[in-house]
């Protein structure tokens, strides 16, 4: 008789771990602690991914910014080897630049980095702290609770890039919610795909408008780029695409999980509170960056010649994540990493990410979460959650770490 | 000491500019640029902090 086990079959002792690993449900804010384990024991390690495929997860912070910064790696979706994301993608076309390598990638986006310049970004802060202001004084109008993520959190970046882009925030219930759809790893390529043509078909025709009839904004700059003849017209929409997605996800998330951690760590939020120093408001953003780090899948890269990693050699064709959450709380470069101290000098973390990609967008990011951070609890100190923590959302499923929704009173 | 930028290498992240405000600028296209050549001991730590952010490392500081 042909044998036959009983049991499951047991695991191949050297089997990788899986990638991305679980949080701990009661530490929300940590990196997930085999993660952790893994930072502590290796700074190279094979992991497997959702489709079978087994990348190298670097774990520590010299290493991540060496290999981000080096450019023996790709950022190009479609390099031998690149560690493919959650699930199949199911937008057509590469999200612009961020998914190039130089020399295109450089071309392409120095198109639209003069509005991101700190003093141009610099010169937008009274008009957020309005936008902010407004917001508050919306939610104390009424009795609470209310979901800080739909009348705060959500709102203050959407309004800016709508602003800076020139796209009217009036459409905003189109590109939230499909923004929503197309961050979400649970969602099927079909509906990605959806979610992707609806806002590329929105945002070709905003840049049809500006090429028959230019305003001052970013849109009309990027349309301008197409009649110069330097970027065909879907290549314009792929950039504004990136642009709005990107301004939102992320400062929206920063502003709802920040305001929650800081909740958990009341002695930190007094700091806060009391402080009129701008500049212990931006170290204190610099810290909740480091601390929260957001995007928690990892940066991914392809290696395209064979590099040394940690004394080890990586092939060309093999795919590497820089894990930046756990670099991020790497003790070698941040002391008790794991502990929110905003009086820590935070700024070299890797948040932004490192090397010719890092994020376009973060001298917009910082000034909005300074005016965030700096204001709302100044305005309402007797900010408090209305739900049990154990009852917060977090988004597990999406490639942007947050809580789904935040009901709070004062 | 003498500052050394590679204008060619920036990815216009403007983090020099916040740790340096000083020693750099940004060009119209945010591109760094650099306000000052020479740099005294007093100003050596926010440089050192400059070259130590720059995500593309496109700063240097050379021994005269």
């Amino acid at each position: 008789m042909a044998d036959t086990l009983a049991g499951p079959v047991p695991e191949a002792p050297d089997s990788p771990p899986e990638f991305p690993m679980a949080r701990e449900a009661r530490c929300p804010f940590d990196p997930p602690p085999a993660l952790k384990d893994l930072q502590a024991k290796t700074p190279l390690a094979k992991v497997r991914l959702w489709d079978g495929s087994e990348p190298w997860l670097v774990t520590r912070y010299a290493d991540q910014r060496a290999i981000l910064g080096d450019p023996r790696v790709s950022a190009d979706t479609d390099s031998p080897g690149y560690p493919t994301k959650a699930s199949p993608e199911g937008g057509e076309g590469k999200l612009s630049f961020i998914m190039m390598d130089d020399p295109e990638h450089a071309r392409l986006r120095r198109m639209v980095t003069a509005p991101f310049a700190v003093k141009k970004v610099e010169a937008l802060r009274p008009a957020v702290q309005r936008i902010v202001d407004d917001l508050i004084d919306g939610m104390l109008s009424r009795p609470g609770p209310v979901d800080l993520v739909e009348e705060f959190a959500l709102p203050i970046p959407s309004l800016v890039i709508c602003e800076l882009l020139g796209v009217p925030y009036d459409d905003h219930a189109l590109f939230q919610e499909n923004t929503k759809t197309m961050v979400r790893t649970t969602a099927t390529p079909e509906q990605r795909g959806v979610a992707t043509r609806e806002m590329a078909g929105y945002l070709a025709g905003q840049i049809a408008k500006r090429l028959a009839e230019p305003k001052d904004d970013l849109l009309s700059s990027i349309a301008g780029r197409v009649t110069a003849g330097e970027i065909d017209h879907q290549q314009a929409t792929e950039m504004a695409l990136l642009l709005l997605i990107a301004g939102h996800e992320t400062t929206a998330n920063m502003i709802a999980l920040g305001t929650l951690a800081l909740l958990q760590n009341p002695d930190q939020l007094a700091l806060l509170r009391d402080s009129d120093d701008p500049k212990f408001v931006a170290g204190a953003v610099e810290e909740l960056l480091r601390y929260l780090h957001i995007t928690h899948l990892g940066r991914r890269r392809a290696v395209t010649e064979d590099v040394e990693i940690a004394g080890q050699v990586v092939r060309a064709g093999e795919g590497v994540i820089m894990a930046n959450e756990i670099a991020n709380r790497d003790p070698a470069v941040f002391p008790d990493p794991d502990r929110l101290d905003l009086t820590r000098d935070a700024r070299r973390h890797v948040a932004f990410g490192f090397g010719v990609h890092q994020c376009l967008g973060q001298p917009l990011a910082r000034m909005e979460l300074q005016v965030v951070y700096g204001t709302l609890y100044k305005r309402i100190p007797t900010l408090t959650l209305a739900c049990a923590l154990e009852d917060v959302r977090f988004k597990n499923d999406a490639f942007i770490y947050g809580v789904h929704e935040l009901p709070v009173s004062w | 000491m003498k500052v050394e930028l590679e204008a060619d290498k920036c990815v216009a992240s403007g983090q020099c500019v916040l740790a340096a405000m000083d020693v750099f600028d940004q060009d119209d296209d945010g591109i760094a640029i650099l306000l000052e050549e020479q740099v005294g001991d007093d100003r050596l730590d926010d440089v050192k902090e400059a070259i130590a952010v720059c995500p593309a490392a496109a700063i240097r500081l050379v021994e005269q």
